[in-house]
């Protein structure tokens, strides 16, 4: 069986080269995600090879975890597949001061001044543009309003961490299938530890001290990990170890869900009448505080790059412009509705009447994205740039483990003092790997 | 002339098939003496054994050795034994036996990934599968498979698709089986039982040996089923070598130490094959 697939494979493969066309257009090849946002580009680009008949589009669309690590070996390598790469807020700073990324340089028509100044910030290295944002997205709490007023409750913004429990205790009613609370559970940076960063920051906690030493035995992450484990194993969902964004999404949507704390992104298709039956109960609210507001709900930014290693990089700079320009919105309301628009980039998205109508979390998803500093984003200040990571190469190893640690105390495998000890016992041996010090 | 001529009609595929295992293996064996993280590019000194160290003074170096050992003993043990009871089943005629045949050999034809995904969404999970379904039809509490028993739901997720594999060359071998002589030892006044331990598991002893080995070969590399359902987690519960050097690879990117994990999974393949051999081989002779 498998010898068969490798072979489908290769031919595949060696089709795909040979049906290369060899004539003088320029071809850019294009790694992006496979989510909505990005399949509609993928749609629409017929409207840019219209405008610019000697430029051909290749795409390359995959799931977010091998795109990751397609685009890495690529950059790294200098391998040169890719002239246009779709890639996220943690890779845009250290890949633009390894100088591994092009330099967008922006005009008056694009009005990069319009983009979301948190976003354009945590795009750039030494206020220079190296990604631009094609969507994003922040953090906020998401629950069903019908079952908080019902239980005599009300969910304002940036509520306690305390009176979180207390709602979801009110509300949690697993006879007949609701749970008080989901949240992240699978193991991955971008996973459990995105949202865990997050709540660990309200906490007071951080990743690393000034030293670059980890932090994660510190008593502020001890608390606030154990706080969710409780809250997860009391009012959760079973089986919350292995959710992430997508499972949770369709829980929510089957209506089992009281209160989620994930990304603005999910607000588009929970108050979607066609997918959600809880459509019309939802509210929204900002992300819940312990001791502090600084990072209590994250940044991120799905954003376009043009690799240095790239033969046309003319072409993929009009390219990036292109798909993350004010027109492009435009063009992608004319033929979806406001309410698809890719959002969390542009001021003048959020200044759009039309838009307001369209989108009901218009507000709470601005003034999420507006709250957040990836500059300051902890109690006590650190080394490191990024709300939910630390933008340094090591972070990704580290989150990994530290996610699979976690993920472990919330199955009731090892104690959280445990699974902490672990995490930051393999933090420290990465980051003395990588000689930050002795 | 006749001597040389057909091993010189041999030797282009056998020098391609040489430089196929050679090339990639002494790239391995380089990359795993120097140091080579794709994130750090330029800096590749030479390091001698610490990619190698690293390897196996990282934490999940034992569990992953040992989830690799239970992954390849108890599936080999699942699907081996009932495959040879299913096989004898089936192998009287009995209304229907064509379409039973086919029922259960078609695991096997379901994609790895799409196998983890059915077991994962439809079957084990705890709020909306089938199993949830029937354990609360009982009043019970449903059980969270992949984070109770991680390696065990894996295990079965395995089992299920590789029985169907060892049922198919058990029933074609029993095919070949002399019924005349089944036929006179129960007429010598042989009971069944003794009928299936004396005749039919030595005419099954070689198809057995050739299924072991297949299915270790193909047990000690598991991925794509840990990939999609537990991502080795909880902890490193589920994480076995294949996932392991993944892992140091393309989530942490230090080709250097997933190069030097490729190696010591070579080596322990080697070992398992080597002690398998010999016990197979045994009852090849016999």
């Amino acid at each position: 069986m498998p010898f068969i697939r490798t072979f489908i494979a290769a031919s595949v493969i060696c089709s795909g080269t040979l049906s290369l066309s060899a004539f003088a257009a320029t071809e850019l090849t294009i790694a992006t995600v496979n989510n909505g946002h990005m399949i509609e580009m993928q749609k629409l680009s017929k409207e840019f090879e219209k405008q610019n008949p000697d430029i051909t589009l290749n795409w390359v669309t995959l799931e977010e975890g091998v795109l990751r690590q397609r685009v890495t070996t690529d950059i790294a390598t200098k391998g040169g597949q890719f002239d246009v790469m779709t890639i996220g807020m943690y890779e845009a700073p250290i890949w633009g001061s390894k100088g591994w990324l092009n330099e967008i340089k922006t005009d008056a028509a694009y009005d990069a001044n319009d983009i979301l100044p948190a976003i354009r910030a945590g795009l750039s290295v030494d206020d220079k543009l190296f990604a631009v944002p094609f969507y994003g997205e922040s953090s906020m709490v998401m629950y069903r309003k019908d079952l908080v007023s019902d239980a005599g409750m009300t969910l304002p913004d940036r509520a306690s961490w305390g009176h979180i429990r207390d709602v979801a205790a009110a509300i949690h009613d697993p006879d007949n299938g609701v749970y008080g609370i989901c949240l992240r559970g699978k193991p991955g940076w971008g996973d459990n530890m995105a949202f865990l960063t997050t709540m660990a920051n309200s906490f007071g906690a951080q990743w690393f001290d000034s030293e670059w030493k980890p932090q994660l035995t510190s008593p502020e992450w001890q608390h606030a990990v154990s706080f969710y484990v409780d809250l997860l194993t009391q009012y959760g969902p079973p089986g919350s170890s292995s959710n992430s964004f997508n499972e949770i999404l369709a829980l929510f949507n089957e209506g089992k869900c009281g209160m989620w704390i994930d990304a603005t992104i999910a607000a588009s298709f929970i108050t979607d009448p066609k997918q959600s039956k809880v459509a019309d109960k939802v509210a929204f609210a900002q992300a819940p505080i312990a001791v502090t507001d600084r990072g209590s709900n994250w940044l991120w930014a799905w954003a376009l790059a043009v690799p240095s290693a790239t033969k046309n990089a003319e072409a993929a700079e009009k390219f990036v412009k292109w798909a993350t320009s004010k027109d492009y919105i435009q063009l992608v309301a004319k033929h979806n509705g406001w309410a698809n628009v890719p959002t969390g980039t542009r001021q003048s998205t959020y200044a759009s009447d039309e838009f307001k109508a369209a989108a009901v979390f218009a507000e709470a998803e601005l003034a999420a994205i507006e709250s957040a500093d990836p500059n300051n984003s902890t109690l006590n200040p650190t080394p490191y740039v990024g709300v939910q990571f630390a933008a340094i190469p090591e972070f990704q190893a580290i989150g990994v483990v530290a996610g699979q640690q976690v993920s472990s105390a919330l199955a009731g495998k090892t104690s959280v003092e445990k699974a902490l000890e672990n995490a930051n016992k393999s933090a420290d041996r990465e980051m003395r790997k990588s000689g930050y010090y002795k | 002339m006749q001597k040389w001529l057909p091993r010189l009609l041999v030797m282009p595929s056998f020098i391609s098939l040489l430089l196929w295992m050679i090339v990639p293996l002494s790239m391995t064996i380089y990359f795993s003496t120097i140091r080579y993280n794709l994130l750090y590019p330029g800096e590749n000194n030479f390091v001698g054994g610490m990619n190698f160290e690293f390897f196996y003074t990282d934490d999940a170096f034992w569990p992953a050795l040992f989830n690799t050992l239970t992954l390849v003993g108890l599936v080999l043990l699942l699907t081996v034994v009932s495959a040879i009871f299913i096989a004898v089943a089936l192998d009287k005629p009995f209304r229907g036996r064509s379409i039973a045949r086919v029922l259960l050999i078609s695991p096997f034809f379901i994609m790895p990934t799409v196998n983890a995904l059915i077991w994962k969404n439809m079957m084990m999970h705890p709020v909306y599968g089938v199993l949830a379904a029937i354990w609360t039809g009982f009043g019970l509490e449903p059980v969270d498979w992949l984070a109770q028993y991680p390696l065990g739901s894996i295990i079965i997720m395995l089992s299920w698709q590789w029985m169907p594999f060892a049922l198919l060359i058990f029933i074609t071998s029993l095919q070949s089986m002399d019924h005349e002589q089944k036929e006179a030892a129960l007429l010598d006044g042989a009971s069944g039982w003794q009928v299936f331990r004396y005749l039919t598991l030595p005419h099954l002893a070689r198809p057995i040996a050739v299924v072991m080995m297949i299915e270790t070969i193909f047990m000690l590399s598991v991925f794509a089923e840990i990939f999609v359902t537990t991502g080795g987690g909880p902890g490193y519960e589920s994480t076995n070598l294949a996932f392991l050097i993944f892992a140091q690879a393309l989530m942490q990117f230090d080709v250097g130490v997933a190069s030097a994990g490729g190696l010591i999974a070579v080596i322990l393949a080697n070992i398992v094959a080597f002690f398998l051999i010999r016990a197979i081989g045994k009852n090849l002779v016999a």
